[in-house]
């Protein structure tokens, strides 16, 4: 039972922040990458420095935003259907 | 007559079999059967075997080819896969079903007419919704029938359909065409409701996740990737397709950030990959069949591999919600690893088979200088990271601790996990391999350093903004709308508001039918029967006795009113 109460690993605030770090480090180390080998654009823009990081990021961005609203206007509770038919 | 001999018979032979076969020769059976059935794949020449005559149509069972040995390989694979996953868990009529389900996809993989086509397109319709019964819960019971009647309404489209085009062209033979008069419209109607296209796209969402844990795996693969096979064996360059394709690109993305329910998650993201297959059907090029063949076969094994991953912790665990799960990573090693390699498989992370499949689709897409189409592609790349790359391990194996501390998977669970992870990285790795099996020679390099770079700061910025926005993606206990809506909640109420409108009109309508009938009553009983009991004198006016002349009277009345109106 003492197993079960400890803190998980990735649940510590240490191992948590160098992870954030190491995440940081990455995400750097992918952007300059593009000095050193040459990305090919087929349609220039995405030849830009860095866009696919840019775009990656600002297209979840919208894509959660509009989640969120298309959400407010389609969620409904789990048992919604449950009254209609026999969902369980 | 071996040429006649569809693989297909082997799995339906196999699945008749395991109902009356027990213990380790119901195992051998489960397990053997597929692999008897790829290698009888392998058997099969290119091009026509032989044809029979039915009726005045010539019936082609066996037609070979490149793409159609590809899809059967890999639906064969899939039972074996599957059948070794499910074998010691599920129930015999859910394995038999199960294959005869596999039975209907190789037979269309190798179908060489529309005819045939059709048959084992309704033999995967009937025991698919067997399959999703097989669930077992009055949920499961609904959203099956719910399933039942969509396929049979596409497969009523995809009939009238064929029917069209055999009284058109008098030929039932399978070849392209495109949407042009109303009986390809019909064929492309039924074959995208398979595909869970727009509109009618909410059975899958409704039905994989109400199946067993064990059931989910064999739906995710054969129905939608049929409808992939048969799209591009009669629609390709269908213009209409890569809207259609990129619609369900976006809407699977949506949907699934809207979802808890794990399983429904990844069923949202099959729409979403079919979407990237659909729109390469529509791109029609060389590169974009061979890449829509490509993916639809790595598909195949990383969403089966991600749904065995939620199956194990369904059944280890008894839940199936992001809200009640989390941490599992401790307990579940083997499980998560596989899981994450189905993730990164599906977000098309390097050296995944994700990577080297869906990258031909947004290079054909480039290549034909289509810059918005290339865009969304990219887009939904990173939307796949996001939905299905992270969030799906993320919730079930890490987020928060649960506090649950489940089991691994067991060994047969874990094997059938293995075969398909260490698959996923070998398409990955060696693209060459299944280069060779698409129906048009490959001249494409999945791998350059500009495009790995391109790929990482996509999909690790997608990761970026997943973790930042994570307060805005707060598990919700909610089901969302679909259109489904509109014949689950929709049409009940308006049959009962139309019977609330009627039910004045009914009841006048009622009482008027009671004085009618009670009116008749009292007529009958004045002038036919017998009013009081069965001893009594007195009788209605033509139950009484007559005289017998009275008697003649009246038929001499009766007679010559007849020669009267006989003149007349």
């Amino acid at each position: 039972m003492s197993d079960d109460r400890r803190v998980q690993f990735l649940s510590r605030p240490r191992v948590i922040r160098r992870l954030w770090w190491l995440f940081s480090v990455v995400l750097a180390l992918t952007v300059m990458a593009q000095a050193v080998f040459y990305v090919k654009g087929y349609f220039i823009v995405d030849g830009w420095f860095g866009f696919g990081a840019v775009y990656g990021f600002l297209c979840c961005l919208l894509m959660v935003l509009l989640a969120r609203v298309l959400g407010a206007v389609l969620k409904r509770p789990r048992g919604y259907y449950r009254e209609s038919d026999d969902d369980a | 007559m071996p040429e006649l001999f569809s693989p297909a018979l082997i799995m339906i032979v196999a699945a008749i079999a395991i109902g009356p076969a027990r213990g380790h020769l119901r195992t051998a059976l489960v397990l053997l059967a597929p692999l008897l059935t790829l290698w009888a794949v392998w058997q099969v020449p290119d091009g026509v075997q032989d044809t029979v005559r039915f009726l005045s149509y010539q019936i082609e069972p066996v037609e070979g080819g490149p793409l159609r040995r590809l899809f059967a390989t890999v639906f064969a694979l899939m039972a074996f896969v599957g059948g070794l996953y499910a074998f010691r868990l599920a129930r015999w009529y859910e394995l038999a079903a199960a294959y005869a389900y596999a039975a209907g996809a190789i037979g269309v993989s190798f179908a060489g007419d529309l005819i045939t086509l059709f048959l084992y397109w309704e033999l995967m319709a009937l025991f698919s919704t067997v399959v999703v019964w097989c669930g077992g819960t009055p949920a499961a019971r609904a959203a099956g029938i719910r399933y039942a009647i969509m396929h049979l309404l596409g497969g009523v489209v995809l009939k009238v359909g064929i029917e069209g085009v055999v009284v058109g062209t008098g030929s039932i033979q399978i070849r392209p065409m495109l949407a042009q008069d109303f009986n390809s419209w019909m064929i492309l109607f039924g074959i995208l409701i398979n595909a869970a296209a727009p509109p009618l796209s909410a059975w899958l969402a409704d039905a994989y996740p109400e199946s067993s844990p064990t059931g989910s795996v064999f739906l995710s693969a054969f129905t939608t990737k049929t409808a992939v096979l048969a799209l591009l064996l009669l629609f390709p360059g269908e213009p209409v397709l890569i809207g259609v394709g990129l619609f369900m690109v976006m809407y699977g993305i949506i949907y699934a950030l809207l979802e808890n329910d794990i399983r429904r998650i990844l069923a949202y993201s099959i729409v979403n990959q079919v979407g990237f297959m659909v729109c390469a059907v529509g791109i029609g090029t060389e590169l974009a069949l061979n890449g829509a063949a490509a993916h639809a076969f790595a598909h195949i094994l990383y969403k089966a591999l991600l749904f065995m991953s939620a199956g194990v912790v369904i059944y280890r665990t008894g839940k199936n919600r992001c809200s009640e799960l989390g941490g599992l990573y401790q307990t579940m090693p083997l499980t998560t690893v596989c899981c994450i390699i189905g993730a990164l498989s599906i977000s098309s992370f390097p050296l995944t088979s994700g990577f080297t499949t869906k990258s031909m689709i947004s290079q054909a897409a480039a290549n034909q200088d289509l810059l918005w189409v290339y865009m969304m592609l990219t887009a939904a790349s990173a939307g796949v990271f996001l939905h299905a790359g992270i969030k799906f391990p993320w919730f079930v194996f890490f987020q928060r601790d649960s506090g649950l501390r489940p089991k691994d998977a067991p060994w047969n669970m874990a094997l059938a996990m293995l075969i398909f992870s260490v698959l996923c990285i070998v398409i990955g790795v060696f693209p060459q391999w299944i280069y060779q099996f698409l129906p048009y020679p490959v001249d494409y390099q999945a791998y350059s350093a500009g495009k790995v770079v391109f790929y990482l700061q996509l999909l690790l910025f997608s990761g970026l903004a997943f973790f930042l926005l994570l307060p805005l993606m707060k598990r919700t206990e909610t089901v969302s709308l679909d259109v489904d809506w509109l014949w689950r909640r929709a049409a009940p109420a308006v049959i009962a508001w139309l019977a609330d409108f009627v039910r004045p009109v009914q009841s006048a309508f009622g009482r008027f039918i009671e004085a009618c009938r009670e009116s008749f009553a009292s007529f009958a009983v004045r002038y036919l029967g017998q009013p009081h009991t069965a001893d009594s004198d007195e009788h209605g006016l033509f139950a009484r006795s007559w005289r017998i002349g009275t008697t003649a009277l009246w038929i001499a009345i009766l007679l010559s009113a007849y020669v009267l109106v006989y003149y007349i």
